[in-house]
């Protein structure tokens, strides 16, 4: 399933964030969004998942536009991940993970057998069985992290929006999440997520898109987009963009001493 | 399961508490003497004894009523904790029992009949309820749930003054102390029509709320998230809102203004069950039925004046939510 935007303008009435935004994001791929603290990526996302809407243009998911659609199929066809949060009760990492099944069940129903499987399922893809039982306000950041992928697996979604997962994890988390990313692309899910590091996007993204100015001003390859004039000139710092020995590429701020 | 044996517990402990309490007070009954007038009642060959009298139009409806208000109140306070993700709210917060309260007391200025008093103040809680939410509604683009909760204090205050207006202005040998007593909560004047009165709208309130147990939880989770997960987030709250402020409303029109119950009870029962709704709802209504009719029987039995429910559930509720404070966020961090 394809999800993709047409001339989409989003942003909130008399307050248009960005305009023209034309993205797609295909089975199998990860689409990382980049873009200066207050380009609007989150703007984006919220509009993307029918959470705002569209001041111009539309999103569609495998052809049809979101507008049309009902929360429950949206959420069939798109999973959300939010950046790990605190929840404000201390539901059971089971729980939240089961959370996830309720596009698939009706209105009154409670989650059956089969959804108790399939979270168990998608904590058992990520490593984290061992925790289903205990608090989800309980675990560690990374963990918890995890735990709401592990929501977006059972939600059995094509299509998962992740907003700066890797955000407030540290550096082994930020990169255990990456490899869960990139493990989840191969598997066959389109995945568009935003970063605020160029390696997270050099590391995981098939594509790249940079949001800056009030619309996409370029999209594309890792190589092509991130380039160290791209990020001077939207950041105001120098940068190097190095590919190591061993071929990864990487973007080395210069920070004058 | 270990919390359904934990609501299993409640059920038996509420059961036999409402047992003791239908035997001792003023005038005590044998348990043989009881067990003789529930047989001669369900025959339909009343004896025409005191005991009788004492039992099924004075203590039973009592007993019924305050299972029925604790319930109603622990479960709506553990609904809004829920929806609001704040575990400090309470059936207070949106104004409904002041807004009852209100209803109450100018249905006693009028001098109106219990039963129109009553109607009063079930109208009363849900169109305070209303007004907060027209104005949440009209103050758009903030965080939604702050501007509830502050319309909510604002217009609880507004509803207050307007009581403190009207007894000043109430006569003070009638009116004002029938006005007091029932802004401090009581069930001595129940009678077996006030709990057939209220007995349809709690089931109303409360059959939504079962029936969406699992879409509560998700709805715990903030609205961007509900709705990324497949809830019609905003109607499903105003439905869920409706239901449990129907009840508060409905329990507080023959009980009065009663605090604490609807805060404390559903901190309590997550402690022993945890957050998930299905078992919280039972648990915190069952815990609110206990807590209430021990309180209730306390109030009635301890001295030869009656003291007032909602003094009672303050002494005892009060210190103990500092004592949650106290002890640490463990179950609503």
């Amino acid at each position: 399933m394809r999800l993709e935007t047409h001339g989409l303008a989003i942003g909130y009435p008399g307050n248009r964030v960005a305009e023209a935004i034309n993205l797609a994001v295909e089975a199998g791929e990860v689409l990382c969004l980049l873009g200066p603290n207050g380009s609007g990526k989150t703007t984006l996302f919220r509009t993307m998942l029918a959470l705002l809407p569209a001041l111009d243009g539309r999103v569609t998911c495998g052809g049809t536009s979101l507008a049309s659609l009902g929360r429950d199929e949206i959420a069939r066809r798109i999973a959300y991940v939010p950046q790990a949060h605190s929840a404000a009760f201390p539901f059971l990492v089971r729980d939240i993970v089961l959370m996830g099944r309720t596009a698939h069940r009706g209105m009154f129903a409670a989650p059956t057998a089969v959804d108790h499987e399939r979270a168990m399922e998608a904590l058992t893809s990520l490593g984290m069985a061992d925790l289903a039982e205990r608090e989800y306000t309980r675990i560690s950041g990374g963990q918890r992290q995890l735990v709401l992928i592990a929501r977006a697996l059972a939600q059995a979604a094509p299509l998962i929006v992740m907003d700066e997962p890797t955000a407030s994890l540290d550096f082994g988390n930020q990169v255990k999440v990456l490899e869960k990313v990139r493990e989840l692309a191969d598997r066959g899910l389109g995945i568009v997520l935003s970063t605020h590091d160029p390696d997270h996007a050099f590391a995981v993204a098939n594509r790249v898109a940079f949001l800056d100015g009030g619309g996409i001003v370029a999209a594309g390859m890792p190589r092509d987009v991130l380039t160290a004039e791209r990020l001077m000139d939207a950041y105001g710092i120098k940068v190097e963009i190095v590919t190591l020995p061993g071929g990864q590429t990487v973007c080395a701020p210069g920070i004058s001493r | 399961m270990a919390a359904w044996g934990i609501v299993g517990t409640l059920a038996v402990a509420t059961f036999a508490l409402a047992v003791f309490s239908a035997l001792v007070g003023a005038y005590p009954v044998s348990i043989g003497e009881a067990a003789r007038i529930l047989a001669g009642w369900i025959a339909g060959s009343p004896d025409g004894s005191t005991a009788e009298t004492v039992m099924l139009e004075v203590r039973l409806p009592r007993i019924i009523a305050a299972l029925l208000v604790g319930a109603a109140l622990a479960g709506s306070g553990a609904v809004y904790q829920g929806l609001f993700r704040n575990p400090l709210v309470s059936p207070d917060i949106l104004g409904v029992s002041t807004g009852a309260g209100l209803g109450a007391v100018l249905g006693i200025f009028l001098s109106l009949p219990i039963v129109a008093i009553q109607g009063f103040a079930f109208a009363g809680g849900l169109a305070t309820v209303a007004t907060v939410y027209a104005i949440a509604a009209a103050v758009r683009g903030r965080e939604p749930v702050l501007v509830l909760v502050l319309a909510g204090v604002v217009v609880g205050a507004l509803a207050g003054s307007v009581i403190s207006l009207l007894k000043v202005l109430a006569d003070p040998y009638d009116q004002l102390p029938a006005i007091t007593f029932w802004l401090l909560g009581s069930l001595a004047s129940i009678r077996s029509a006030d709990v057939w009165a209220v007995l349809p709208a709690i089931l109303i309130g409360l059959v939504p709320l079962v029936a969406l147990r699992w879409r509560i939880n998700v709805l715990a989770l903030g609205d961007d998230e509900a709705k990324t997960l497949g809830v019609e987030a905003g109607k499903l709250r105003v439905l869920v809102i409706g239901a449990a402020t129907l009840m508060t409303a409905s329990v507080v029109a023959i009980s009065g203004v009663i605090g604490w119950v609807g805060l404390v009870m559903p901190h309590i029962a997550r402690m022993l069950v945890g957050p998930n709704f299905g078992r919280l709802l039972p648990a915190a209504m069952l815990l609110g039925a206990f807590y209430l009719l021990g309180v209730d029987t306390l109030a009635r039995t301890m001295a030869q004046t009656e003291t007032p429910l909602g003094i009672l559930t303050a002494f005892v509720g009060a210190p103990f939510f500092l004592w949650l404070l106290a002890r640490g966020r463990h179950g609503w961090e």
